[in-house]
């Protein structure tokens, strides 16, 4: 359990590329070269519309399938893709909770025997099925739960016990990918706040990714944006949302409709995304951006702004015109 | 002025496995013309029914009471030929997935023309004219190839305003719009209601736009209603209604809801959950879930009852409460 961890942090992601092959299609780059780290006790956000590669990221991060370039490192540990075999010790430790709690779970076993196969080996005899009852405590069903099968629960209540078969393994760290997006409003807060205490609790680290800028508003420490395969800005939540330094951060953010006495509508993006079979040349963002101008041609460096990084021009005062626009 | 839509005392039980199910209880609301009416709840709530119900859609073996009617003619009723005269041509509907509301294997230009021929008698060449002009209407880049695309060459986005310039076809005057941007991105749910409030404003169009999000509630309409459990709980003016809630169950919606605004962990869940049909409580039915209930709560469901301008609430204990704070 107590591996050294490489520079604090416990889930590295560096430089990785996801790269698609089609027939009659060039290759597809669905991640071009993303770096993101989450350390113990961490909530990072990650948000981009759908077709962001924010998906491909996440069976990448967690060893579903192969990064094309770059790597992935899990408590200072390479991450190996999967196939089919079982997952090495060390990396039981790293867990996922996907989006369709009716595809995530085994219709024909009971609950209980499915969170009974992640329960570590070391636990023996009785302790294996009272440690069945801590999970779903934690995860605030009822010990009948356990004889129940899949179809007799809700949506949410089916969140809840893919969140327990997460948990089963005792994970250091969490891949939850659009973990409430098929849920109602108030299954979504439950769901939301059971895995922000789990967080706290237990110490892990958690990338919570999403399409719901506000939902990770409400959650994240860090928020990580997400652009045609790129990582356009990260920055602790609140100065993300106060003061976005990248065009697109800011055009995510207007587009989310708010509840005032005097209503408006939300403010659009112009354009639709990419193929990402044809990214753009230089800025992927630029045919959409409004404040595109001559540099843009060029793809923008990540630079480091103190506590926080955006790959955008503007942020650059040595080519950027005096006038500051995002903020 | 008589509204365009007016529905009183709508009731709707369907066949279950053991006897028949009330799903809708007394629903009353109205739409005018050019007006957006928003329509609020959970899902369960009887909010699509009610759009089934508008466009005769229900399945064999519901019972309807209550009165349903559109420019001064009552749908309840209706034979299937004059049914078909309303759809589409009077009240056209836009469903929450466009993948499964449009035909995989027809251009989306037949699937825009058909309407346009059988609803106003078109020829074919002045259909294809107007599929283009549609198109463009809804924004989508280069309308003279989309036409003749299918709608798995259209992303999301473009799917659901293909969907919306089918339901526009024919020239309705209410399109009722379920759930319409729930499955889609922010961006893209900006630029649909941006659609609507546009059709709203060039062609007098009414729209009853169904959705559980608040915000897009905010942000749209002028007008709306709070579902719960198949029964109307609140209504009014929409920036009063979600600025200002009278009933427990619209606060605690708001409540549940991500504010953008506050401190981090601020979600707080509503208890439990809705009751299915036909196991309501006795009384209110949002009572078991209720931070205010009293013993009185479980006698009778509330009527629905003036609360200041514009506004019902069906609560009998909180409204009472605000006002003597």
């Amino acid at each position: 359990m107590n591996e050294p961890i490489g520079s604090g942090s416990l889930l590295e992601i560096s430089d990785v590329e996801v790269e698609y092959k089609a027939r009659g299609r060039g290759p597809v780059r669905a991640v071009a070269g993303v770096s993101l780290e989450v350390a113990p006790g961490q909530i990072v956000g990650l948000v981009g519309e759908s077709g962001c590669g924010k998906s491909s990221l996440a069976r990448v991060a967690v060893g579903l399938a192969a990064p094309s370039a770059g790597t992935i490192r899990f408590a200072g540990q390479p991450v190996t893709p999967l196939r089919w075999r079982r997952r090495p010790g060390p990396e039981v430790g790293l867990q996922m909770v996907f989006q369709n709690p009716y595809a995530s779970l085994n219709p024909r076993r009971t609950i209980g025997a499915q969170l009974l196969d992640g329960v570590p080996d070391t636990v023996t005899g009785a302790a294996r099925r009272g440690r069945v009852l801590d999970l779903l405590d934690r995860v605030g069903m009822p010990a009948e739960a356990a004889q129940r099968y899949p179809h007799q629960f809700s949506g949410g209540q089916r969140q809840r016990l893919a969140i327990a078969r997460a948990l089963a393994p005792e994970p250091r760290m969490i891949i939850a990918d659009e973990p409430v997006t098929a849920l109602d409003a108030s299954s979504q807060a439950q769901v939301v706040n059971l895995l922000v205490g789990l967080v706290r609790d237990l110490d892990m680290g958690m990338l919570f990714i999403s399409h719901d800028l506000s939902l990770v508003h409400e959650i994240a420490d860090v928020t990580a944006v997400m652009y045609l395969g790129r990582i356009v800005e990260t920055a602790p939540t609140r100065q993300l949302w106060s003061t976005p330094r990248h065009p697109y951060s800011q055009a995510l953010i207007d587009a989310v409709p708010q509840i005032s006495a005097h209503p408006q509508l939300p403010r659009t993006l112009a354009g639709e995304v990419p193929d990402p079979a044809h990214a753009p040349a230089g800025c992927r963002f630029r045919p959409r951006c409004p404040h595109a101008f001559g540099p843009c041609g060029e793809q923008p460096p990540t630079l480091d702004l103190g506590g926080r990084s955006a790959a955008c021009w503007l942020n650059d005062p040595t080519v950027a015109p005096a006038a500051v626009p995002a903020a | 002025m008589k509204p365009l839509l007016d529905v009183d005392s709508l009731a709707v039980t369907l066949p279950g496995p053991t006897g028949p199910l009330p799903i809708l209880h007394d629903v009353s609301f109205s739409v005018g013309e050019g007006e957006l009416v928003g329509i609020a709840g959970e899902s369960g709530c009887g909010k699509s029914l009610t759009a089934q119900t508008l466009l005769g859609l229900l399945p064999a073996g519901a019972k309807v009471t209550g009165s349903a009617r559109f420019d001064g003619t009552e749908l309840l009723g209706l034979d299937a030929r004059r049914w078909q005269k309303v759809r589409g041509a009077g009240i056209a509907m836009v469903f929450q997935d466009p993948t499964a509301a449009l035909h995989p294997m027809l251009t989306v230009g037949r699937q825009l023309t058909e309407h346009m021929r059988v609803h106003l008698g078109m020829d074919r060449r002045a259909a294809d004219r107007r599929a283009v002009e549609l198109l463009d209407q809804v924004r989508i880049p280069d309308p003279e190839r989309a036409v003749r695309a299918y709608p798995h060459q259209f992303s999301g986005g473009m799917r659901q305003r293909a969907a919306i310039a089918i339901a526009l076809a024919a020239r309705p005057r209410l399109l009722i719009a379920d759930e319409p941007t729930t499955a889609l991105d922010v961006t893209v749910q900006a630029g649909i209601l941006a659609l609507l409030d546009r059709l709203r404003a060039e062609t007098g169009l009414a729209v009853a736009f169904i959705t559980h999000d608040l915000g897009v509630l905010s942000a749209l309409t002028t007008r709306g209603y709070v579902f719960y459990a198949g029964r109307v709980v609140e209504t009014g003016p929409t920036g009063a209604l979600l600025t200002a809630p009278r009933h427990p169950y619209t606060a605690a919606l708001l409540g549940a809801r991500p504010h953008g605004t506050q401190a981090v962990g601020t979600l707080r869940p509503i208890p439990g959950g809705p009751p299915a049909p036909g196991q309501a409580p006795p009384g209110c039915p949002f009572q078991p879930r209720c931070g205010y209930a009293e013993p009185s709560c479980g006698t009778a469901p509330p009527p629905l009852s003036s609360a200041g301008p514009d506004r019902s609430v069906a609560c009998v204990v909180r409204p009472h409460l605000e006002v003597a704070a």
